[in-house]
């Protein structure tokens, strides 16, 4: 018998980051628009929870959603990981760059 | 994870594909908008009145319609009524399937690999922790959500809420007693 203990059912915020919220919502938003249909995404999801090293307290449980998105968005050619990657060095780098409490835009990445 | 993200949105927007502010409201609609109490409201409506609650049992994604409750990605739903004889507990053994319509999104549990394994093989044993233990003669049935199918269970209306009105009720619904991994309220408890 499997006794994987469950994690406590608190009442958690939805989101506990912002980005998971972005995530969550990039992928409906691509699902209306037609980009893929709800089956597929469930499928890839679904790849990517059942990995062997997804946590027991689901804490990573959007880290695999995003995943799923990622390699849905490769798979359908809209959004190659060579391009994520240097794109997402290019956010970091604006990141570094940009004053605390200003927003951060990408125009602020020192190498662009 | 955030500059990964934002690294996808910048590229989906240069291509046409997502309008920011569109994300904006989808994140505003889930964080704010969408949440158990819509379940509730579905289960109050159920328990007041018997041809809301046979139309639901016949054709729950037109009765839950029916209160403005609508799903985004074209799934049907089927409402599982708690009875005297049969415990019905939801789960998504695939990934995360779940009526974001009725209950908004799932806790995270309900997610995680422990819940999504344990909740078929032993439901009585989950039961038991989330604090429900049931009679031994009750049957458990496990309902698998899947991407176009969705469950929503109907509690059991507890005793002494005779000629409640339906805002009363649905206050003694709780996320938990939808999914199955508990009861309704007592009216004492509420």
């Amino acid at each position: 018998m499997n006794q994987r203990e469950l994690p406590p059912g608190i009442d958690e915020p939805v989101f506990a980051e912002p980005w998971q919220a972005e995530a969550f919502a990039l992928t409906v938003a691509l699902h209306e628009k037609g980009l893929f249909s709800w089956g597929e995404w469930a499928e890839a999801l679904s790849a990517e929870v059942k990995r062997q090293d997804a946590s027991d307290d689901g804490h990573d449980y959007y880290e695999h959603w995003l995943a799923a998105l990622e390699k849905l968005l490769v798979s359908k050619g809209v959004a190659p990981t060579a391009e994520v990657d240097a794109l997402a060095a290019a956010w970091e780098r604006a990141a570094h760059a940009t004053p605390h409490g200003k927003p951060i835009l990408l125009e602020n990445d020192p190498q662009r | 994870m955030a500059a990964r993200v934002r690294a996808l949105e910048t590229i989906l927007t240069q291509k046409g594909l997502i309008d920011p502010a569109a994300i904006d409201v989808i994140v505003d609609t889930y964080e704010t908008k969408v949440g158990p109490r819509n379940g509730a409201r579905v289960v109050a409506r159920a328990w007041s009145d018997p041809a809301y609650a046979d139309w639901l049992r016949q054709d729950a994604t037109a009765a839950i319609a029916s209160l403005g409750f609508t799903g985004r990605q074209g799934e049907h739903m089927q409402a599982a009524f708690n009875t005297d004889e049969t415990h019905n507990l939801v789960v998504c053994t695939l990934c995360s399937c779940y009526p974001w319509s009725v209950l908004g999104l799932p806790p995270v549990w309900y997610k995680a690999p422990p819940y999504r394994s344990r909740a078929v093989i032993d439901p009585r044993g989950v039961l038991e922790e989330f604090g429900l233990t049931l009679p031994k003669d009750k049957k458990v049935r496990v309902w698998d959500s899947t991407a176009e199918l969705r469950y929503l269970v109907v509690p059991q209306r507890p005793a002494g809420t005779e000629g409640w009105s339906e805002d009363d009720l649905a206050g003694l619904v709780t996320r938990d007693s939808m999914i199955g991994t508990g009861v309704a309220l007592e009216p004492e408890a509420a």
